[in-house]
């Protein structure tokens, strides 16, 4: 229980359901913070609520995994130059890593968080789906969880929307009912940021912006910050382009990050090279969508198997921004992302997080 | 059914304190300070416990503030003490965070360098290490009469003799906290200048201690207002809790010799119990001199933190290190200082008896630690694996 309204309102949920609950927090970040999971404020709403539901309350102090599992790999993406997604690495190794582990030593059958996400079983399958509110939807930082996590995961607000879930929270009169969501990464401070975090760990090196063509476009502060995909903050207007000019390569060695147009950043495939399957191994052919952010549109594409089960390419139907490295790549039934979509078109198949630039292929403009 | 075997964390009020507090909860009120006849009966309710707070602990009545508990008494020692001396604090890494922090802070505001003393791996303050620190510069010395977690009596008259002789310009305060119930404060912190002690430790209410002083000591006050404490510490005093915590310490005293009995017995029975059914547990400091009702334990390759959520389930409170203030287990600095490394110092167990525990409860902890470490994973001898 992060001390967030949907943790909140999922705790209250098993209750109702006649679960025996109790409930936990995770002391991740032990640095300051002002937002996110981490901070006191937090932990006391969530034992607040605990209190209310007359439920017990624990915290456990997970503090040196997270530093290793996620905030030292965080630091060393950035140090490669990726854009690291440190909820994604959270949620494998602590939330659904160390607690998952933890509660059947305590004797609890499953853990349920409030996760914006569905889970269901069909014969003996389990299948995560995107949760009913869609413009909320968190399967995207889920697509980790295999059948053998899926058994032991409930997920009891996907069925409702963000709305239905502050309903619930105002009816039982919990105090987190009207809590604001939690937006940024719980170890980065608003003030500090993301630069002063980095940079208090790794030297944050200046380096060329050139063009596809090599030319020199001027300087540009902490190359280990730089996004494929981004537009803003490389001080380009300073020199008259003609259009819109956006990081499609980041070559540390070199010092360089290269601009293009939004054509130039452009791809039609994906290369795939180590999936993550939430249910069984696609057959080569299917049509899926693709989503390529936490909060992207899913993209229509077709899965062309690869030598191995969790190798393959996505060929997309149309040309999307290509993904920066670092950031996952979550697979869908086709017609995930439709409002209102049917049980068959909602359901996450894996996912990964894309390691290196060479896994994108086709830098131009292929169909 | 529980099992309460967290009596170093705080212990229950005992008849005498609840049967003193009582008039002073319903009846009787007033302002100590006030010079009306209602305010006379409650400086005279406070005169009366301060007398016999000031016997127990070996000092005169005068030479006794009344603080808001141990933690205060302790912050008022250190900090006023470094407020109107200038020179190295010292203290032992073992101190808890209420002198340890209070000494950081003296460090910021004064910039009076803190020296912290080693302790071995027996718990016990080193005194080579503590005589290497002291010097004729040191304002303040600050060693507990017990560790509140692994429960090692610390040599208090032979840390006295070497401040004594060392630093003779250095106040020698002991955090008693944990030691009324079990120990004579007074024949053994006879060295100490400045003594803290906290009545939820003994059977008193929580919210309420003193710093008792053997010998006159110049302290600049944390808390400022009315004169109340012959201005040392202001604030409208709590009757009911002063005179309850009196009540508390005079009949720990009373019953110190029997209480110390029957906690050894018990203690020893559990500590026995628990090193022969559970191979991967050890005892803290073993063969030292420690306090009849601590049995403080570390498990290879268990979790206290699940541990404790277990034990709960099963009905035993106990305890591990200390808890952070979003009340996640954090790993014991007097552990690490007595060379743990974190990892295993996160598998500690601290189980503390007190004038309520009984053999049930004894009992109940004999069946419920083996079952608990055996589902966490730890071996534990067959006989003893049976879930309760």
């Amino acid at each position: 229980m992060s001390g967030g309204v949907d943790s909140s309102v999922a705790a209250a949920l098993m209750l109702r359901e006649g679960h025996e609950v109790v409930g936990a927090t995770m002391k991740l970040w032990g640095g300051p913070s002002d937002s996110g999971c981490c901070s006191v404020a937090d932990v006391e709403d969530a034992r607040r609520v605990c209190q209310q539901l007359g439920i017990a309350h624990h915290v456990f102090n997970f503090t040196s995994d997270f530093e290793r599992d996620v905030v030292a790999p965080y630091v060393e993406a950035h140090a490669q130059a990726r854009t690291p997604n440190p909820c994604i690495a959270c949620n494998t190794h602590l939330k659904f890593g160390r607690f998952l582990q933890r509660a059947p030593l305590l004797g609890f059958d499953a853990i349920a968080t409030g996760h914006h996400a569905r889970v269901t079983k069909s014969a003996t399958t389990w299948q995560l789906r995107r949760g009913r509110d869609v413009a909320k939807d968190q399967s995207y930082v889920l697509y980790m969880l295999g059948q053998a996590e899926l058994a032991r995961v409930l997920l009891p607000i996907g069925e409702l929307t963000k709305e239905q879930v502050r309903r619930v929270a105002s009816d039982l009169d919990l105090r987190t009912a009207g809590k604001p969501d939690s937006q940024d990464v719980c170890f980065i401070s608003k003030n500090g940021g993301r630069a002063s975090f980095v940079g208090e760990r790794i030297p944050l090196r200046d380096g060329r912006l050139v063009s596809t063509d090599g030319d020199d476009l001027g300087a540009v502060d902490a190359l280990e910050l730089v996004t494929v995909g981004q537009r803003r903050g490389l001080g380009l207007h300073a020199v008259s382009l003609p259009e819109r000019r956006y990081v499609v390569g980041v070559d540390l060695p070199n010092r360089t990050a290269t601009v293009g147009t939004l054509e130039d950043l452009l791809v039609g495939t994906l290369l795939i090279d180590e999936m993550s399957w939430s249910c069984s191994p696609l057959v080569p052919g299917a049509a899926v969508e693709v989503q390529l952010s936490a909060h992207g549109r899913p993209l229509r594409g077709q899965w062309l198997g690869g030598p191995h089960p969790g190798t393959g390419t996505v060929v997309l139907e149309e040309p999307a921004r290509r993904v920066a490295p670092g950031q996952a790549v979550v697979i869908y039934a086709p017609g995930s992302g439709d409002e209102g979509g049917d049980d068959e078109r909602e359901v996450l198949l894996g996912g990964e997080v894309v390691l290196g630039g060479e896994v994108v292929l086709g830098g131009g403009t292929a169909a | 059914m529980l099992a309460y075997l967290d009596h170093a964390s705080t212990t229950p009020l005992c008849p005498e304190a609840r049967i003193a507090m009582e008039p002073w909860l319903s009846g009787s009120f007033g302002n100590p300070s006030g010079s009306h006849a209602v305010a006379r009966a409650a400086r005279q309710a406070i005169d009366e416990a301060r007398d016999k707070v000031a016997a127990v602990l070996g000092t005169t009545p005068g030479d006794l503030v009344f603080t808001s508990g141990g933690t205060e008494a302790a912050n008022l020692a250190v900090l006023g003490r470094a407020a109107v001396a200038a020179g190295p604090i010292v203290v032992s890494a073992i101190e808890h965070h209420a002198v340890l922090h209070a000494a950081q802070r003296a460090e910021r505001l004064f910039g009076s360098p803190v020296r912290v003393v080693e302790v071995g791996n027996d718990g016990v303050v080193d005194l080579k290490a503590l005589g290497a620190a002291l010097d004729r510069t040191v304002s303040i010395v600050s060693v507990q009469l017990v560790n509140n977690e692994v429960g090692t009596v610390q040599p208090l008259s032979e840390v006295a003799r070497l401040v004594r002789r060392r630093a003779p310009g250095a106040v020698l305060h002991t955090d008693a906290v944990q030691a009324p119930p079990w120990l004579d404060v007074a024949r053994l912190a006879e060295g100490a200048d400045i003594v803290s002690i906290s009545a939820h430790k003994f059977g008193g209410p929580q919210g309420v201690g003193a710093l008792a002083f053997r010998r006159p000591v110049a302290l600049e006050p944390l808390i400022y207002g009315g004169p109340q404490e012959r201005e040392r510490r202001a604030g409208t005093h709590n009757v009911a809790g002063i005179v309850g915590m009196a009540a508390a310490l005079e009949a720990a005293d009373d019953q110190r010799v029997e209480a110390c009995d029957r906690a050894r017995r018990l203690r020893d029975r559990l500590r026995a119990g628990l090193l022969a059914s559970i191979p991967a547990a050890h005892e803290t400091a073993p063969g030292q001199e420690k306090l009849p009702g601590h049995c403080h334990l570390v498990i290879d390759g268990v979790e206290s933190e699940s541990l404790l959520v277990l034990l709960d389930g099963y009905g035993v409170a106990a305890s591990a290190g200390s808890a952070c203030a979003s009340g996640a287990m954090e790993p014991s600095h007097v552990l690490v200082a007595m060379g743990y490394r974190a990892d295993v110092a996160l598998g500690a167990l601290r189980l503390t008896l007190g004038h309520s525990t009984s053999e049930a409860d004894v009992e109940l902890a004999l069946r419920a630690v083996p079952a608990a470490v055996a589902r966490l994973g730890g071996s534990v001898m067959p006989a003893m694996a049976v879930t309760g």
